[in-house]
């Protein structure tokens, strides 16, 4: 499991019942930036509602500035100004607010501002929806930022701390999303272990960054270029992410040391030594599948879970290195890209294939627009999965739990 | 006609040093008369945020910029919320007597960047937003704002058989602004740069959210000789067709006030974009122009 226990030698943790949203409000406290800007969307409001708590109560630094703004467009263009300034800058947004913010996504990655941005994924219009699925980040895939999937409200807490400090570093200084599932986790309550702020502040030093405007050293910010400098930019960005990838592991296994709870980098096996007949699922499905997982393996069935923390940087080298006992893997897409086949599926196989190798695989699309994804049908796609593994035919990508087959 | 004066300004010992210069704008271009005399005024303090539009294009290429003040490009649209956050930000970090200013044209401003500059006037954010106005998208070529006047071609308002430009008239930047009760709103023009850098002058000292709205000639775009960027601005104002004005505590003011208009011809017949006018198109601008005025001299002091 993730914990080592209910005490650690570094800090005091109170316990708190928090939802999901609350959790990650806890998170943006403990790191204490200078600036917040937000816009209300469903389900992400009851996150900026906590906040404007906090800000009322004087929780939040006593210098933070919270901007309640016209837009999503306008929340991401104002805490890219205050990140150009050099002030650790948050914001949370959901679904089709971070459609409308997606123009300015790119301005903030490409002039590589660390700002991290809450997502409480949603599904996207139409047909309209406030329910969750993956379809509003993954659209965002290609934005340049680094992107996380939680599976949990304390995990959605202590990512929060993990991404400031992944962002920021002087060989990272890539913005971070921590993505978390609509309603079944920003809205459902669970006992959230909270840090203490000096604790937290040993974690995550000040942010201290050459890439500012500064009355001593003026500069230019988010530069034009010319075709002749572009590439090269493009490789460096590239370049970052690939250095991120360690670093997000290591900034995992720094924060074990201090809170006792870690998270696995880019990817978490679960029960997958012996395992045959593996699933990859993002997000809270991952919840589920722990648990259909142990009930299986009581009955004795090899089976094992991979939870997908990072879609971006992607554990690439995880999938590459999927050997035998695996016969089987099947990747659970809470998106599709449509005339192809679940992202996360497309994503799994680039990174696994090599000629000849021996796993077979099967995407299944499942929980689009808050459609539940039960236990059951994470047995059924573990049943799929054998069949697969014992040459019995099964369509490569299948949608599941519909109403009709 | 009388100019009232605004701010006192020491114009004989008016700094030298240019904070802006090596930018690649067309010759005669008053966007940046505009920008070059309001850095004058605001001084090295000052943080620079530009949309993409003309005047980002022309001064900022990587590794060149033409800027001797902290500056950064934003999005079209992001204007007003860029300047919010930079604003936050020079306040959560305790920056004193700094000045972030937001440069923007007619269209990231009236058209795209309106929803982030109201909410930034909504706020009172404490930023001087300069709307440079040359009436029309002219970075990507000259197509029609909503702050095109009426009856201009444009490359998207075609004139000719059957086509007069644009038939509708402007959106009114500065009632729209003044109607968020911001502590300071002006209209101005490149070719009165007394007027317009007082008005700088005066927006620096105040805090909060502050709006000056310049009318700034596009020789490429309007069609007349580069030479010539004044001599229009100046006519714009002398035949009515743009005015000069301030809101503050409040109350608008007039701040020049013609006794008799130039002809609106004198105007209009030097431009390119126009060309296709006739007696009664100049005759029907004049009647608007005279509505106009009536209206103004009701609600304004001068």
């Amino acid at each position: 499991m993730n914990e080592k226990g209910n005490e650690n030698e570094n800090g005091k943790e109170k316990s708190e019942f928090l939802s999901g949203n609350e959790a990650i409000a806890e998170g943006v406290r403990l790191c204490g930036p200078q600036v917040i800007a937000a816009y209300p969307i469903t389900p992400q409001t009851t996150l900026m509602e906590k906040l404007s708590e906090f800000a009322a109560d004087g929780a939040l630094s006593a210098s933070c500035k919270f901007l309640l703004v016209e837009s999503e467009h306008s929340a991401m263009a104002a805490v890219m100004g205050a990140a150009m300034m050099g002030s650790r800058a948050f914001t949370a947004t959901s679904s089709q607010g971070l459609l409308y913010m997606c123009e300015m996504l790119s301005y903030v990655s490409g002039s590589r501002f660390p700002i991290v941005m809450a997502n409480a994924n949603r599904g996207t219009a139409t047909p309209w929806t406030i329910f969750g699925d993956h379809r509003d980040s993954f659209a965002m895939r290609d934005s340049g930022w680094i992107q996380i999937y939680v599976e949990s409200g304390q995990e959605a807490l202590d990512t929060i701390l993990q991404a400031y400090r992944i962002a920021e570093h002087p060989s990272v200084m890539l913005p971070v999303m921590v993505n978390i599932d609509g309603f079944t986790l920003t809205h459902t309550y669970e006992l959230v272990k909270v840090p203490e702020r000096e604790t937290a502040d040993a974690f995550l030093p000040p942010l201290n960054t050459f890439n500012k405007l500064s009355l001593e050293a003026p500069k230019c910010l988010s530069f034009a270029f010319w075709p002749d400098y572009h590439l090269e930019s493009r490789c460096l960005q590239q370049k970052a992410f690939l250095d991120a990838v360690n670093f997000i592991e290591r900034t995992d296994e720094e924060f074990y040391g201090l809170f006792g709870r870690r998270y696995h980098g880019l990817a978490e096996p679960y029960r997958c030594e012996d395992a045959e007949c593996v699933l990859a699922v993002a997000g809270g499905v991952a919840g589920t599948t722990r648990v259909v997982v142990d009930k299986l393996r009581a009955e004795g069935r090899k089976v094992g879970l991979i939870k997908v923390r990072c879609l971006r940087p992607f554990p690439m080298k995880f999938f590459a290195s999927l050997g035998s006992p695996c016969q089987a893997l099947g990747v659970v897409d809470r998106d599709i890209s449509f005339g192809l086949e679940g992202g996360l599926y497309t994503d799994v196989k680039a990174s696994m294939y090599k000629p000849g190798a021996g796993i077979r695989t099967l995407g299944f699309v499942a929980g689009l627009g808050g459609h539940d994804v039960s236990k059951a049908d994470i047995e059924l796609m573990y049943d799929k999965l054998r069949n697969l593994a014992d040459g019995k035919p099964e369509e490569e990508h299948q949608f599941i739990g519909m109403r009709w087959a | 006609m009388a100019e009232v004066g605004i701010m006192a300004i020491d114009f004989k010992n008016l700094s030298d040093r240019e904070l802006m210069y090596g930018q690649k704008t067309c010759p005669g271009c008053g966007a940046t008369v505009a920008i070059r005399l309001a850095l004058k005024i605001l001084g090295e303090r000052t943080f620079l945020c530009i949309p993409a539009c003309c005047a980002a294009a022309t001064t900022n290429a990587y590794p060149q910029t033409s800027f001797f003040v902290n500056n950064v490009v934003t999005a079209f649209p992001a204007t007003g919320s860029t300047i919010a956050g930079m604003a936050a930000a020079a306040e959560a970090q305790g920056l004193e007597d700094v000045t972030i200013l937001g440069v923007a044209g007619d269209g990231g401003t009236a058209d795209i960047g309106l929803q982030a500059l109201s909410g930034a006037c909504e706020r009172n954010d404490n930023v001087i937003y300069l709307c440079y106005d040359n009436e029309a998208y002219m970075n990507t070529g000259i197509q029609r704002s909503s702050s095109t006047p009426w009856g201009a071609w444009t490359t998207t308002s075609p004139a000719g058989e059957g086509a007069r430009g644009v038939v509708k008239s402007r959106k009114n930047l500065f009632d729209i602004i003044a109607a968020h009760r911001v502590p300071y709103c002006a209209t101005a023009s490149v070719a009165y740069p007394r007027d317009f850098m007082e008005k700088i002058a005066k927006a620096k000292a105040i805090k909060g959210a502050r709006f000056i709205h310049v009318q700034a000639p596009c020789p490429t775009g309007w069609g007349y000789p580069t030479e010539k960027t004044i001599e229009y601005g100046r006519l714009a104002v002398g035949s009515g067709l743009w005015y000069l004005a301030e809101y503050e505590n409040g109350e608008m003011k007039l701040n020049m006030t013609p006794k008799t208009f130039k002809p609106v011809e004198s105007y209009l017949r030097g431009q390119r974009r126009f060309q296709h006018m006739k007696e009664d198109d100049y005759r029907l601008i004049e009647k608007q122009r005279d509505r106009e005025w009536a209206l103004l001299r009701e609600r304004m002091k001068s």
